[in-house]
């Protein structure tokens, strides 16, 4: 691994992993959070619809975080309701407000042979107080850097035989004031990566929160590693998997509201964390089969949507035809990444098969340039080694990324159709139950009308919750298409520049190799 | 015309041969041959005649079973036009015509065209070169059936078959056969054939399987490219659907890409024409040598039979003229074997060593050239995609 080590930190650049909207939605709530806020109102209300509610504590179970309709009093009132400082707001002011033409936008996730840490840079709390809330294009300007660096690194296999795991370290460094250490190192195993997905899955995907996905399981890989084959292939399988992991932690913490969930808190800080259980531990895969019932589902009713808005039609569109294309184009590039790795191959098979040659070979001269052209075709196997390291880490996995990720895209919609579904039940029981009361208006059973009009009310609320859910839903998903739209475009850029800049080593290493062979070829004689 | 496997043979004015035009009809390739020459024994001092591939092979294995020229090294046979690859992808493209769009209908048609031409360059060259191995190499020359070769006006298909039933193709299958055992098992008392021999079994068997090695690194270079390619028109696809200044700089990564690909496929194509040509050729070239040394070998033990011969005549007080007669004669062809064999291998030895020098020089500077053009290319873009 030391080969591919090695080409990162040629290549590498501190490119920081700079979320404008992360780095001031996160000073807005800070500042939200000194001026404005009510703690008590925060954590107090006994049906926490805490999903909205970033600060809720560490301590709330999954199931509080959902939409539950079926508990909701008609008086319950999330803070998200009607709230002027709607932290959700917050982030539609960062959306609208974040151009794309912004000169001082910077690469953000660098996806590359990451380094050991990758930067991603927040504003430290200190210059947050001086702020208004109303941030204009020129703060964003002067952005103070927004602090996180994570790293995964140091496997190391615990166990012997078919009980053996993996243990990766987690380190984060930090300045944030959410956490409770500026540098904290932990041990996690992969199972608990997935589990730390399926928690923030199920809290936060029917919100219409894009979840990055976690990185598939493999059998075949880890059954190699637990036998003990130490040959390079799952050497390599360690490595991609590290680097996957990685990718995935920086890739959740980029989200505003995922980095303040305090079981994202709770992976990256505590030293002992709760073995994801087995029906918890779903892969990337196993929860995205999930959302894909889900779109079954939602597929098979008998009511089909009206969609009123256009723009969801469209985007949902675009995301299937970006899917097709998107695994076309890394079908394309797991391709190249297999040739490169034939060509070393091959190139190196040349070199040896050329200096046998060159030792055959009786003329002296000609002899001396042929075990010459051995050495040169014997480092340009090397080159070619690296350059398909970097075809795979830099465009290949990051294209995988983004094809689950996209999964994930169209999860929400089908989240949000589901929740307009739900909205349409309820008007339906809702006029069930209108026309029932009305029958018992003229059946002389006091009580059982009082329960009618009871149910009534009950069912007006959770028509009234479901439309406020849906129109949750729907902004929630327009703001996050936003971002991961912005966030596509920007991880392409970054890229795109990166693999060309390692083309261009490549050729820069071949023209040195060849213009020191060439006197030789000049001096056969 | 550049000759890229042999030095320039073509330095003796009185017979100047080149191969100008070739027509392709289905898999036959029909090559005109253009002859100049101030040699009175030819009818015209510059004409042209067209030929087949047989008609080149005819011509080989006439010289092969002639008798005379057995202490030299026959120059090899072109080897036989192989379209394959460019038939199988005509036919892979005919078959997906229906699944691809037409950017990608036109840019496989058009890579297409360019592998035929790139086979046709190839076998082109290599008929050239065998009939200018001949032209230039004093005895061959003057060879008769080079001549009707050369200046006969009407196809070449008769004689063709008669000489098959002259013959019989027996020398040739003889030489084919069980030639590595014979030579090595020659007692050699000449210290420069003992040398040849131990250099051309060796060399012969490295030589087979660097050229294997360099053709299956020029294949990895082509499958590279047409990932270039693929990914090029993966990229296309997705600009297609954004509205957006994204649009544009996908295009750009498209594009470059695309002449990426280009590149590659030169590097691919120069390397070829290069390194594996030049392999393939000496290794058909040391094949010749080693047949020389075979006859040679075949002689000397037809001489030491006749010695056994002559004894046992002696012996029984039989034929014993007849025996000398024999003797002499064999002792006589393996002289004059030896004699011009070794000639023959001395220059064939200069003759490599110049071809390699030549071809290694060009190809390294082929390849610098290439990494200089990809870089130009690759730094130009950066700066382009990095100011959008």
């Amino acid at each position: 691994m030391s080969c591919m080590r090695r080409f990162c930190h040629e290549t590498q650049s501190h490119d920081s992993l700079h979320s404008c909207m992360c780095r001031r939605s996160v000073a807005l709530l800070l500042l939200k959070m000194s001026e404005e806020r009510d703690p008590a109102a925060l954590s107090g209300s006994a049906q926490t619809e805490g999903e909205e509610d970033l600060f809720v504590s560490a301590m709330e179970s999954p199931e509080a975080a959902r939409l539950s309709a079926e508990d909701i009093s008609p008086s319950s009132n999330g803070p998200r309701d009607d709230d002027p400082d709607d932290p959700d707001d917050l982030f539609a002011e960062a959306t609208e407000e974040v151009s794309l033409d912004s000169p001082e936008r910077q690469p953000i996730l660098s996806d590359g042979p990451s380094p050991a840490i990758t930067p991603v840079t927040i504003s430290p709390r200190v210059d947050v107080f001086d702020r208004s809330p109303d941030l204009d294009e020129d703060e964003e300007e002067n952005r103070d850097t927004f602090d996180i660096q994570i790293s995964v690194s140091d496997p190391e296999k615990v166990g012997d035989g078919m009980n053996a795991y993996m243990v990766y370290k987690v380190m984060t460094k930090t300045s944030l004031s959410i956490f409770s250490r500026d540098e904290v190192c932990v041990k996690r195993r992969f199972s608990d990566f997935l589990g730390l997905h399926s928690k923030l899955a199920s809290k936060y995907m029917h919100m219409g929160y894009i979840v990055p996905p976690a990185p598939e399981k493999s059998i075949v890989g880890m059954t190699k590693v637990k036998v003990g084959k130490e040959d390079l292939s799952s050497v390599e399988f360690v490595e991609k998997r590290r680097s996957a992991l990685e990718r995935y932690l920086l890739r959740t913490v980029k989200h505003p509201a995922l980095l303040k969930d305090p079981d994202v808190l709770q992976f990256l800080e505590s030293s002992e964390l709760p073995r994801a259980v087995s029906t918890q531990a779903l892969s990337g895969a196993g929860i995205l089969r999930m959302v894909n019932k889900a779109a079954d589902a939602v597929n098979k009713m008998t009511i089909k949507m009206n969609e009123s808005d256009a723009w969801f039609e469209e985007k949902q569109q675009q995301f299937e035809n970006l899917d097709v294309q998107l695994r076309k184009l890394h079908a394309s590039v797991e391709s190249l990444v297999c040739h490169r790795k034939e060509l070393s191959v091959n190139t190196a098979s040349f070199a040896k098969s050329a200096a046998m040659l060159g030792n055959s070979e009786d003329h002296t001269a000609l002899s001396r340039a042929l075990s010459q052209l051995a050495e040169v075709e014997e480092k340009i196997d090397q080159l070619h080694q690296d350059q398909s390291y970097a075809d795979f880490y830099l465009i290949s996995e990051l294209l995988g990324d983004y094809v689950r990720l996209i999964t994930a895209v169209k999860g929400v919609f089908d989240q949000r159709m589901k929740a307009w579904a739900k909205w349409q039940d309820a008007q339906v029981m809702l006029q069930r139950k209108r026309e029932a009361e009305a029958k018992l208006q003229y059946a002389s059973k006091p009580d059982k009308l009082q329960q009618a009009t009871d149910e009534i009310r009950e069912w007006e609320g959770k028509v009234q919750q479901g439309e406020r859910d849906f129109e949750q839903i729907s902004k929630n998903i327009r703001r996050e298409v936003g971002r991961f739209e912005k966030d596509r475009v920007k991880d392409f850029r970054v890229v795109i520049i990166k693999y060309l800049e390692s083309l261009v080593h490549t050729q820069q290493q071949l023209i040195k190799y060849w213009e020191a062979f060439l006197p030789e070829a000049k001096a056969i004689a | 015309m550049v000759r890229s496997v042999s030095v320039d043979l073509n330095n003796d004015a009185s017979l100047v041969i080149d191969i100008p035009d070739a027509l392709c009809e289905r898999d036959k390739v029909k090559f005109t041959i253009h002859i100049k020459t101030t040699l009175s024994s030819f009818q015209k001092s510059e004409f042209s005649v067209p030929r087949q591939h047989e008609d080149f092979i005819w011509l080989h294995d006439t010289i092969v079973e002639t008798e005379e020229y057995a202490g030299l090294i026959i120059p090899p046979a072109p080897p036989k036009p192989d379209f394959e690859g460019p038939r199988e992808k005509m036919h892979k493209l005919g078959e997906g015509e229906s699944s691809m769009t037409k950017e990608e209908y036109a840019k496989m048609k058009q890579e297409l065209e360019a592998e035929y031409l790139a086979v046709f360059k190839k076998t082109v060259q290599v008929h050239e070169v065998f009939l200018q191995r001949l032209s230039s190499h004093p005895m061959f020359r003057k060879d008769r059936n080079f001549q009707i070769f050369l200046e006969y006006d009407q196809d070449l298909t008769v004689r063709r078959k008669n000489a098959k039933e002259m013959f019989g193709g027996f020398f040739k299958n003889m030489v084919k056969s069980a030639d590595e055992v014979l030579i090595s098992g020659v007692k050699e008392v000449d210290e420069f054939f003992e040398q040849e021999k131990i250099f051309l079994l060796d060399y012969s068997s490295k030589i087979k399987d660097a050229t294997a090695k360099a053709e299956k690194m020029t294949r990895s270079h082509k499958n590279v490219a047409d990932d270039y390619n693929h990914i090029s028109g993966a990229m296309n696809s997705i600009a297609a659907d954004n509205n957006t200044a994204f649009k544009k700089h996908l295009e750009k990564c498209a594009e470059v890409f695309e002449k990426l690909r280009k590149l590659e496929d030169r590097v691919a194509s120069d390397q070829e024409l290069k390194l594996t040509e030049l392999l393939r050729y000496y290794t058909r070239d040391i094949q010749a040598a080693k047949d020389l040394l075979y006859r040679r070998a075949r002689a000397l033990a037809d001489y030491e039979n006749s010695n056994k011969t002559l004894d046992k005549a002696r012996l029984k007080g039989k034929d014993i003229a007849q025996a000398e007669e024999n003797q002499k004669q064999c002792l006589r062809k393996f002289d004059k074997l030896s004699e011009s064999g070794k000639k023959e291998l001395t220059s064939f030895k200069a003759r490599r060593v110049v071809a390699f020098r030549k071809n290694l020089i060009e190809m390294t500077e082929l390849e610098i050239k290439h990494a200089k053009n990809s870089m130009s290319l690759l730094q130009g873009s950066i700066e382009i995609l990095n100011s959008n």
